[in-house]
């Protein structure tokens, strides 16, 4: 028996309580009880980004989705609420249809997350270093190979591998791409402007929401179920 | 350590090795809340007398009342499990150890001396800022499953308090790390080794007034008088923890006491020099890690009990608050979140960044840095992605010689990759 | 054991990401109470920047250097900030519908109905 890959262990837990409590979410029928197993569902895909490598997206995970919009959802949640909470169930054949348009999108992503070689598993730095003797028009990119290679072969056995992502995403958004300084295309460079515009655009819309939600959410006269054609504007 | 303990095992149970040193890590890092807590019951219970004019616990283990939070916590631990008849029992049962676990969670990041942390993130400041906006849960879910409304009522208010009061406190944080460049938070420690006049607090007057700014937003966001609505006994008996008896009040006791510990450390680091103490001691007796193992764990020791001090003086000094001021409604403490605190803190971040980039080396108080064990090489790593470029560091950064700072680098020159400039 | 040992690879995390999105998708169809579409909202989204984040990794493909790098991150980066402004917008939409009908029922939403 080969060691234990302890990447592929904490992937494999988070992978399980991320799925596991993504259906409990779909089946469950008390509303503060979905919103809990969303919690811990988006936790765990939190996880699952350190494991990749996005540290600074993990956070942000963390940070905005779950410690942001969850809140917002539960508290959504507890305004939306009258009396003890009921539970709405749903029709059969509406689970029929559900079922069936996911058992479609399950036959059409599942393979097709297999399909391409290169995602399916990594190699070992040993068969990298074959596979580059073998064809050497691959050996022109040792050095990137060499690297993806050590980070792969460190994987591979186990070794602390820290990457530092929050620096390079700051300056992408800002502008400069210092991650791709040198790329292998070079008629690419003249283009490579990082992505300032999307983060001004974003800023905006974030303002634009701000001011909208915050009007739509104004408190308004609630139509009683006595008059329940009375509105207020 | 997990390797030496692997070597002893067969190699079928060679993962045990792991999951052992995983656990013993685990069980002494737990000690922090469970320790922490008790000692801080056991300060705010002297403090508070003394500023009440009266003597504390004096009876139970001598003078000062030392063994009285052994007997509390016995007494919590030996106390009757209650549970509301129309609570919803999983999560009733379950919130307060949400509130634990995330405010444990960020004691993994924190790290108590240069290089002793469990795991050091290269983001681990912003770390710590989600998880410890995660405890908001506990809060509501135990007010939910209280089946109670004034527990309801607590934990609403208290969910509105931290979520608004994470919006300043993201700000006055970033203030430091603009300052540093990282947010790396055992390389923001090492930044300001050497005198205290390193410190970032000093570093310039918008960090001075941001860390009053941080310390009033990390009150608020850890629930501590003035802005303690939620557990307010007056109005609400005990907000979302009115229906927890015995251990499990215990449990969201010492995620508060574990999460004031935290944030006075993250105060530290940030503003305080961390483990550095005020005059480079260490250093000049020796005590580092280029002068050998022991010693150098002999130095780092003392920077833990530097820091361990700074800690217990955020805690205490917010326990003196709580006794001193009284309590803020609602409305006014969204008044001061949103019309004192993020105004004063967007204004700061203004100046901060406005001053580290008209005087990148900062002005008169800055000394020459003793005991420097801040590798400027890091600075330039820094820049270098996972493992995609070519090993050539990416792009040259600009160091100053008092206070290694990150300033961006020029585009004109990145397309000239050479060795990093010094 | 021996599944223990296997390095992960892209496929794994777009397992998961699979899974997530179909989970979303049903939770959109299937729940009556606004909130719950919503959460099948977040889901989706979840799943999209799984496959993300798996696509921008350097640890999980076995040919060189042919990860999206820090675009995927950055994206994802987007995707989380706009999932959340979403969310905003949706909620307070659901608080008026709250406020109108007294119910936080969606199938109750029937008065257009020809």
């Amino acid at each position: 028996m080969d060691a234990i890959n302890w990447h592929t262990f904490f992937f494999l837990l988070f992978a399980l309580v991320a799925c596991a409590f993504a259906v409990g979410v779909v089946l469950a029928t008390n509303i503060v009880r979905m919103a809990l197993y969303l919690i811990v569902s988006l936790g765990a895909t939190s996880g699952l980004f350190f494991l990749a490598g996005a540290d600074f997206v993990a956070a942000m995970q963390l940070m905005i989705y779950v410690g942001g919009t969850l809140v917002l959802l539960i508290f959504g949640v507890m305004l939306t609420a009258k009396g003890p909470f009921i539970s709405m169930k749903t029709g059969g054949g509406d689970w029929i249809l559900a079922c069936l348009l996911s058992g479609c999108l399950a036959a059409f992503l599942l393979p097709a997350a297999f399909a391409v070689p290169g995602w399916r598993n990594v190699r070992h730095a040993a068969d990298t270093a074959a596979v580059n003797a073998a064809q050497p028009e691959i050996a022109e990119a040792a050095d990137a190979s060499n690297a993806t290679a050590e980070a792969n072969s460190a994987v591979a056995t186990n070794a602390p591998v820290q990457t530092r992502t929050a620096t390079p995403l700051g300056m992408g958004l800002l502008g400069p791409r210092v991650d791709t300084l040198d790329p292998d295309d070079a008629s690419l460079v003249a283009g490579m402007s990082g992505y300032l515009l999307p983060f001004e655009i974003i800023s905006m819309h974030l303002l634009v929401v701000l001011v909208g939600a915050a009007y739509l959410a104004r408190t308004k006269r609630r139509a009683d179920s006595r008059n329940p054609g009375a509105r207020n504007a | 350590m997990a390797e030496a303990l692997a070597n002893y095992l067969p190699h079928s149970l060679e993962w045990l090795a792991y999951v052992v040193v995983g656990l013993v890590q685990c069980a002494l890092l737990l000690l922090v809340p469970f320790v922490g807590a008790m000692f801080f019951v056991w300060v705010e219970r002297k403090v508070s007398a003394r500023i009440q004019d009266r003597l504390g616990p004096t009876r139970c283990g001598g003078r000062f009342g030392w063994l009285q939070l052994l007997a509390d916590g016995l007494k919590l631990i030996t106390k009757e499990d209650l549970r509301p008849k129309d609570a919803d029992a999983v999560l009733f049962l379950l919130a307060p150890y949400i509130s634990f676990c995330a405010s444990f969670m960020a004691l993994l990041a924190l790290p108590f001396s240069n290089g002793w942390v469990v795991q050091n993130m290269n983001v681990g400041l912003f770390f710590i800022l989600a998880v410890l906006g995660l405890e908001v849960f506990g809060v509501i879910l135990a007010g939910y499953a209280s089946a109670s409304k004034w527990s309801l009522f607590g934990a609403m208010r208290e969910a509105a308090q931290v979520v608004s009061y994470e919006v300043p406190l993201g700000m006055c944080v970033v203030v430091p790390v603009v300052i540093t460049g990282t947010m790396n938070l055992v390389d923001i420690g090492n930044m300001q080794a050497g005198l205290f006049t390193n410190w970032l607090i000093f570093h310039d007057p918008f960090t001075f007034v941001t860390f009053w700014v941080y310390f009033t937003c990390a009150t608020a966001s850890v629930n501590r008088a003035p802005f303690d609505l939620a557990e307010a006994e007056s109005e609400l008996v005990a907000g979302f923890h009115t229906e927890y008896s015995g251990f499990r009040w215990l449990a969201f006791f010492m995620a508060e006491y574990g999460s004031m510990f935290i944030v006075s450390g993250l105060g530290a680091i940030l503003f305080f020099g961390g483990w550095n103490g005020p005059i480079p001691i260490a250093h000049w007796l020796g005590l580092t890690v280029e002068n050998g193992p022991v010693l150098g764990f002999i130095g780092n020791l003392l920077g833990c009990f530097n820091f361990i001090f700074k800690c217990v003086a955020g805690v205490t000094f917010m326990i003196w608050v709580r006794w001193t001021l009284p309590r803020l409604r609602i409305d006014q403490v969204m008044q001061v979140c949103l019309k004192y605190c993020v105004p004063i803190a967007a204004v700061m971040f203004l100046g901060a960044t406005t001053w580290t980039y008209l005087l990148p080396g900062g002005v008169g108080l800055r000394s020459m840095p003793y005991g420097m064990r801040y590798d400027t090489t890091n600075v330039s790593a820094a820049f270098q992605p996972a493992a995609v470029v070519p090993p050539a560091p990416a792009a040259p950064v600009q160091v100053n010689q008092k206070l290694p700072q990150a300033s961006p680098p020029k585009i004109a020159q990145a397309d000239v990759p050479g060795p990093g400039r010094n | 054991m021996d599944l223990l040992s296997q390095p992960v690879g892209v496929s794994h995390y777009l397992v998961v990401g699979a899974i997530l999105f179909i989970s979303g998708v049903v939770c959109m169809a299937v729940k009556r109470n606004a909130i719950g579409v919503l959460m099948g909202i977040e889901l989706v989204l979840n799943g999209a920047n799984v496959n993300f984040v798996a696509f921008s990794s350097n640890f999980l493909r076995s040919d060189q250097g042919h990860s999206l790098g820090l675009d995927g991150q950055l994206i994802s980066l987007f995707v989380i900030v706009l999932a959340a402004a979403e969310a905003a917008v949706a909620l307070a939409i659901a608080l008026n519908y709250y406020n109108n009908h007294s119910t936080i029922d969606v199938d109750r939403a029937d008065e257009l109905k020809g």
